[in-house]
């Protein structure tokens, strides 16, 4: 008879050591889950969101509820104007908005797709109260009375079609009610008000899209509202048309601007691609995505100049750290553990002490033109600009970043046994041959981990070049904090900071491919 | 190329020692200099950024101490100085609690998705710090945390990734055996922590804290996002001062600064070499 192995409890063997793995897994999981936990919500989670932001537009639909809806039976591609019901729903919208001072901070995030838009929007929001609204008001009371008493909204408010049926009195009229509260406070007495004037307007375009199932419904006897119904839809060819089209005409040219309806057209869905191309320079018009005028395209010059000047800083570290591995790698290590000092105590110093040196070396009264100077290989007027500009940054940060190209090549070179290169040689090798055939290759791997791990923390720098770079040797980080802290223009910062953010994460990959995570050695 | 075999050819001297004195020794100036022309400027008795006639005379008048007397009595680099002490050693002491925990968790044999797990946890050393700044800004001034509390606490997630690597790779050369050892001599694996396995990576760990220190004590992005006038630092100080009008006590504090990363570089380099006898003894 055979039987199973089994422990001494008498569970099988299989069974108790997948039970042992278990809560070795489950050990180590715990023991990982308060830092992941940490991370994912102050670091993952707040990129995350703040990435979200180069596509989410809630601010235009939130502040112009009633218009985004009523513009999208607009023919955006034509030449002529929305129609007056577009500019009812303006006009309530506006309304609404300049009472929660909100119509500046929407006007300002039109302008950066419609330069100019803002100031319409500044006006209008001065003048929208002086509108007149009265047209529908009038005609709905001289119909029926009742329509003019706060009991006739209470009623529809009950009815099964409403808001179905009424689109635009519905946000019409929320629109009103929050400007109520907003005007008087939360204890404002709704039910003793009738709406202003824009509302009964909205109502006006929703009652001439009702079909006859819709009128039958209002107005059969067991409806609440068929008093206010019955009869309407006769008298309505008998109802004025709005006017506000030609009121807000007066308010600024800028609603006569086919333009400016396009991009509140362009921005009116919840999420938009606009900042993204923004970031790279074009604009999306009604004849699809086209450029940007010449003197607009700002960014993908800056991302092409960041990306040089992060490699020829590439380049530079290699080409500077490279015979400083070597040498580090190859002499006795009593002497190589003393000069790796030289180069650990950069490594160490504070960053902006390296900038602050910098600055005062390079600067036209500074150390280096000054030795310039008194060893006469330039006139006291000659003196060079080395700093504020495109070299500042580039001296600047391959002294800052060498360290990190000579740390992995110095790793790399001591594993690289000398017999190697005596092979070679015992085999006839010059030495050049030796160091380009053997030695060369054999390095290739420290080459690309230094490279990758300079080039990457060389993108996304931006104190330095913000410090020494003057106008034409900065990066695109300092556009990134520029648009955050100083232009407001949140959502194309996020748009070029997700771009930086792919590149990075691409060029991450390639480190973890080529080095592996685990193997990056500090010090 | 360490030493020069007798048979060279004079061909080969010559690049022997251009390379040597000539090619490294001008990287090794490089990479120096800009650190140690700060040093004496900073004693500079006149508000230049250049050596002085009388300085380069060696003449007394023209060394005085008075950028320091500024930094030690100016109540605004005072502020900076305090606020940067009470702000890294906090970010330290949780970026390495959080740090060493999960190294230990990571460097067990079986951890599901521990390459996703790793990525992540490094990935506040790769993230561009403008976009890190960036989303904690929003984050923090969304949840309404501001001031010291924020500044510490995007700190110690910035520091962490330092902690994971240096306590990670003292954990590589870890016998495992000698856990085991201890365990069936009966200690109970808390005590076997204790007595056997922290004292063995505890090199790490203090290198890993010194790295999250000096990434706080040297981090100014975050802090200009995230900190106010009430919670400058001394590189929030050292920036502002920068790039607006420049001081030359920056110079002096730029001098104490080196000093603080010559004290710190030396711990560093103690710890290494106790470090590798530890290992060097436990080694199989």
């Amino acid at each position: 008879m055979t039987s199973a192995l089994t422990t001494h409890d008498g569970q099988p063997l299989h069974k108790s050591l997948a039970r042992a793995l278990r809560r070795e897994k489950l050990r180590s999981l715990l023991l990982i889950a308060p830092l992941l936990a940490f991370v994912l919500v102050t670091f993952v989670f707040p990129i995350a969101d703040m990435l979200f932001r180069s596509v989410e537009n809630s601010i235009v639909p939130d502040t112009l509820p009633g218009t985004t809806r009523t513009i999208q039976s607009w023919d955006a591609t034509g030449d002529e104007l929305p129609s007056e019901e577009v500019y009812t729903s303006l006009a309530d919208d506006l309304l609404l908005a300049q009472e929660l001072k909100i119509h500046t901070r929407l006007g300002s995030r039109l302008n950066y797709d419609q330069p100019g838009i803002a100031s319409t929007f500044r006006k209008s929001g001065r003048q929208v109260r002086k509108l007149d609204a009265s047209a529908h008001l009038d005609s709905f009371s001289e119909f029926n009375k009742e329509w003019g008493t706060p009991s006739a909204w209470a009623d529809i408010k009950t009815h099964a079609l409403w808001p179905t049926a009424f689109p635009a009195s519905s946000i019409a009229f929320n629109n009103w009610t929050r400007y109520i509260i907003s005007d008087e406070g939360d204890d404002a007495d709704l039910s003793s008000m009738t709406p202003y004037g824009t509302v009964y307007s909205a109502l006006f375009y929703d009652v001439q899209k009702f079909n006859d199932d819709q009128w039958s419904q209002l107005t059969a006897s067991s409806s609440a509202v068929s008093h206010l119904f019955t009869g309407l839809k006769d008298q309505l060819p008998n109802f004025p048309s709005a006017n506000y089209k030609e009121q807000f005409l007066d308010i600024d040219d800028g609603w006569g601007e086919i333009d400016n309806w396009r991009t509140i057209h362009r921005l009116s869905p919840r999420m938009v691609d606009s900042y993204y191309w923004a970031s790279i320079d074009r604009e999306r018009t009604v004849e699809g995505v086209e450029h940007k005028p010449a003197n607009e395209r700002i960014y993908v010059k800056l991302f092409i100049r960041t990306f040089v000047m992060s490699m020829v800083i590439t380049v530079s570290c290699i080409l500077l750290g490279y015979p400083i591995a070597y040498l580090l790698a190859t002499l006795p290590t009593r002497t190589s553990n003393l000069l790796l000092i030289l180069v650990l105590l950069p490594f160490w110093t504070s960053l902006l002490v390296r900038t602050s040196a910098w600055k005062v070396l390079l600067q036209q009264q500074g150390v280096i033109n000054d030795i310039l100077v008194w060893a006469r290989i330039i006139g006291d007027d000659g003196r060079l600009a080395l700093i504020n500009n495109i070299t500042g940054t580039i001296i600047t940060m391959t002294h800052i970043l060498l360290p990190f190209m000579i740390l992995p090549l110095f790793s790399v070179m001591k594993t690289i046994s000398p017999s190697y290169v005596r092979a070679a040689k015992s085999m006839g090798a010059t030495d050049w041959t030796a160091f380009r055939r053997v030695y060369f290759p054999n390095t290739i791997p420290g080459i690309g981990a230094g490279s990758i791990l300079v080039f990457i923390l060389s993108i996304g720098y931006y104190i330095t070049p913000e410090l020494v770079g003057g106008t034409s040797g900065v990066f695109i980080s300092n556009r990134i904090a520029y648009h955050i802290s100083s232009s407001l223009n949140w959502g194309l910062a996020a748009a070029l900071g997700s771009i930086l953010l792919a590149s990075v994460l691409i060029l991450y990959w390639a480190y973890d491919k080529v080095v592996g995570i685990d193997n990056v050695k500090l010090g | 190329m360490s030493a020069l075999p007798p048979y060279a050819s004079t061909s080969q001297r010559i690049w022997h020692y251009t390379f040597r004195y000539g090619i490294c020794g001008a990287i090794f100036v490089f990479l120096i200099t800009p650190i140690l022309v700060i040093i004496p400027l900073s004693f500079n008795a006149q508000d230049f950024f250049t050596f002085t006639e009388a300085m380069l005379r060696l003449d007394p008048e023209g060394f005085s101490t008075k950028h320091y007397q500024d930094f030690f009595t100016n109540n605004d680099w005072q502020l900076a100085l305090k606020n940067s002490f009470k702000i890294a050693p906090m970010a330290t002491i949780l970026a390495t609690a959080f740090g060493t925990l999960a190294a230990i968790g990571l460097s067990q044999a079986h951890v599901p998705a521990r390459r996703a797990i790793m990525a992540i946890l490094i990935s506040p050393m790769i993230v561009p710090l403008i976009i890190s700044a960036a989303g904690m800004y929003f984050f923090y001034s969304r949840i309404n945390l501001q001031g010291y509390w924020s500044v510490v606490l995007a700190h110690a997630v910035l520091g962490t990734p330092f902690v994971i690597i240096t306590v990670t790779a003292t954990l590589v050369g870890f016998d495992k055996s000698l856990t085991r050892a201890a365990a069936s001599l009966g200690a109970t694996p808390i005590r076997t922590f204790f007595k056997v396995q922290m004292p063995l990576i505890i090199p790490g760990v203090v290198s890993g804290a010194l790295f999250a220190f000096i990434t706080s004590f040297d981090e100014v992005v975050v802090v200009l996002f995230l900190g106010s006038a009430k919670t400058k630092t001394l590189p929030w100080q050292m920036f502002t001062g920068l790039r607006e009008q420049i001081s030359p006590t920056i110079l002096a504090v730029a001098t104490i600064m080196i000093a603080i990363s010559i004290v710190l570089l030396t711990v560093l380099e103690l710890l290494r070499r106790r470090s590798e006898r530890l290992r060097g003894i436990t080694a199989t």
